[in-house]
């Protein structure tokens, strides 16, 4: 992608421009998986430009010695995340289809995945 | 029957005195709501389930039995919180026929305790916004000046909760969505510690920074919702085990001696000087409970909102990966699986929505997850140890809820930066996963008067002090400050 790598310097380099191509915003929507129009790709390149540009601002902290933080922490029992391995009721089959677009009442119908 | 001032306490004292009957509580709801329309603050109506909860509450009643906490009492519930058999479409067209098959643990937990819920508030599509100008249906308007915006993205449980369209509602709070619209709007807005209130039943924007919370029109009836919907809950393992204390029997205690602390970096350039003003008198209220004023420091205040923007959009861009078309929402038919899942997905999502997508799937792409997305994640331990350091010197903090008063629809529109900066003040505590509420602080003086709110933040799991500090603002006028 773009030479513009924001953690490659720990501190004063925030400024420089994030010059993104439409090679990588059709990149991103690709891996998103969106299908955006004409004007969408342009608009988005502009304003992710944007918000790139912004968010570099970050790279004026030096966070070498930081620990990332993922996750809000706690204190809390240890395995307080598991619970009991009990089979308890859960949705009928029909019912848990009745949202799917398209279903023959026992499975999710979806395009063809691979070619005969 | 006006039901547009009423707390959650009188409801329950007009059923125990047979002046009114939950019916006609929820009937006198509707009324208001329906003569408040233009402000479209109701995306779905659920008269059926409200009529048949208010005949449980009306039994009870009869019956002369004691009433559970919230009998009768109408609310409102954020359409990004699943409903059974009652359509949530979290302001998205690819969720626009949706009927879930499970209620969300929060509004579960609300029926249970007798609440009649009388329908789905607007939001921002996916809860992504803070003007509810992102609904895919229609946009929001404040109730104190249908030409302003409510805020967002809980707009519509703001507005009902302001215009009297409910006693109280439901929210959900992700970098501010619960507090900001409560401050724009003129109302209390809480959001506890990050895993106090169940996210079973919330539609995922970003797992790590989503709260579900109550809005209300005083303090106590705040507490009171949120005392109900805390709590363990086993269908969400990132619920915390910690007891929840009575919010409600702890508010008289006295606060006198409390330190408060005033974080200079929350009054800098970018805030409103009415808001400013009002925000000072709010603060020279709490000295004058016997408050003891402290100025602190939260230094990299500067960088939460670039920070708050790579972790959401990240999240934001897996948890909604699931809306490919196949098992609920949204399917537009074209060609093979692939080209279905794309075309599903960009016909489905909202401008800004697509645009979140994308900022977090770049953050989360390879070659780019070291130099956004875990840099995003040390600047928020050292945001997290700015407020840890803070609390080891203050009780609470006090700083603006909103560093502008309600805006125009379409002022901000155009520039997405614009809009996420209207979340400056409020993305800390999600970052941080402390509790946080904002509370009514008077109103703007001049040519438009509008609703400023005082933010006010404690410690994890000490929403009690928060609870506690805003009641005695609350006795002492600090609502109507002029």
């Amino acid at each position: 992608m773009t030479a513009f790598v924001p953690g490659g310097c720990e501190t004063g380099c925030g400024e420089k421009e994030v010059a993104l191509t439409r090679e990588e915003v059709e990149k991103v929507a690709a891996l998103a998986h969106l299908q955006l129009t004409e004007k969408e790709f342009e608009t988005f390149r502009r304003q992710l430009d944007s918000l790139l540009t912004y968010v570099a601002k970050l790279n004026e902290l030096d966070t070498s010695r930081v620990e990332p933080m993922a996750q809000v922490l706690y204190p809390a029992r240890e395995n307080v995340a598991f619970r009991e391995d009990a089979v308890s009721a859960s949705l009928p089959r029909q019912q848990a289809l009745g949202e799917a677009p398209e279903s023959d009442g026992s499975l999710v119908k979806v395009p063809k995945v691979v070619e005969r | 029957m006006d039901p547009t001032k009423l707390t959650i306490q009188d409801v329950l004292a007009l059923l125990k005195g047979r002046r009114a009957s939950a019916r006609e509580i929820a009937e006198s709801c509707y009324r208001v709501i329906e003569a408040k329309k233009e402000l479209g603050a109701f995306l779905t109506l659920s008269p059926e389930r409200a009529y048949a909860q208010a005949e449980r509450v009306d039994k009870i009643v009869a019956s002369g039995d004691d009433l559970p906490p919230l009998a009768g009492v109408p609310v409102a519930i954020k359409d990004v919180l699943v409903t059974s058999g009652l359509k949530t479409t979290a302001g998205s067209r690819i969720l626009q026929d949706y009927i879930p098959q499970y209620d969300a643990t929060s509004v579960e937990r609300l029926e249970k305790a007798g609440a009649v819920v009388l329908g789905k508030t607007n939001c921002d599509e996916f809860a992504m916004g803070s003007s509810t100008e992102n609904s895919a249906y229609f946009p929001a308007r404040n109730p104190h000046d249908p030409t302003r915006v409510p805020g967002g993205s809980s707009g519509g449980s703001a507005i009902a909760t302001a215009a009297g369209m409910c006693v109280a509602a439901l929210g959900t709070d992700t970098g501010g969505s619960i507090r900001q619209p409560a401050a724009l709007c003129g109302v209390v807005g809480m959001m506890g510690t990050y895993g106090r209130v169940s996210r079973y039943g919330l539609i995922a924007f970003a797992s790590s920074l989503d709260h579900p919370g109550p809005f209300a029109r005083t303090v106590r009836d705040a507490a009171r919702v949120m005392r109900i919907i805390a709590g363990r809950d086993p269908l969400d393992s990132t619920s915390a085990e910690v007891p929840v204390p009575d919010y409600e029997a702890l508010l008289d205690q006295p606060v006198r001696g409390w330190k408060v602390g005033v974080p200079k970096e929350y009054f800098g350039p970018g805030l409103d000087g009415k808001v400013g003003a009002n925000v000072e008198r709010g603060i020279r209220k709490l000295e004058g409970l016997g408050c003891k004023i402290l100025e602190i420091r939260l230094p990299h205040t500067d960088y939460a909102i670039a920070t708050y923007y790579i972790i959401a959009t990240a999240e934001a861009s897996s948890n909604l990966a699931r809306y490919d078309g196949v098992r609920y929402g949204l399917r537009v038919p074209e060609g093979e699986l692939r080209a279905m899942y794309k075309a599903t997905r960009g016909k489905g999502f909202g401008v800004e929505v697509k645009r979140r997508i994308m900022l977090g799937t770049y953050a989360l792409s390879a070659g780019y997850y070291d130099a956004y997305y875990l840099k995003a994640q040390k600047v928020r331990a050292l945001i997290a140890r700015d407020f840890l350091t803070a609390f080891e010197t203050v009780d609470v903090i006090v700083t603006p809820t909103s560093p502008v008063p309600a805006f125009r629809l379409g002022e901000k529109t155009s520039d997405p930066l614009e809009m996420y900066l209207a979340d400056i003040y409020t993305v800390t505590a999600d970052l941080v996963g402390i509790p946080a509420i904002s509370i009514p602080c008077g109103w703007t003086k001049g040519e438009c008067r509008l609703p400023v709110g005082l933010q006010l933040l404690a410690p994890s799991f000490e929403e009690a002090r928060i609870f506690q500090i805003a009641h005695h603002f609350e006795l002492a006028g600090g609502f109507e400050l002029v």
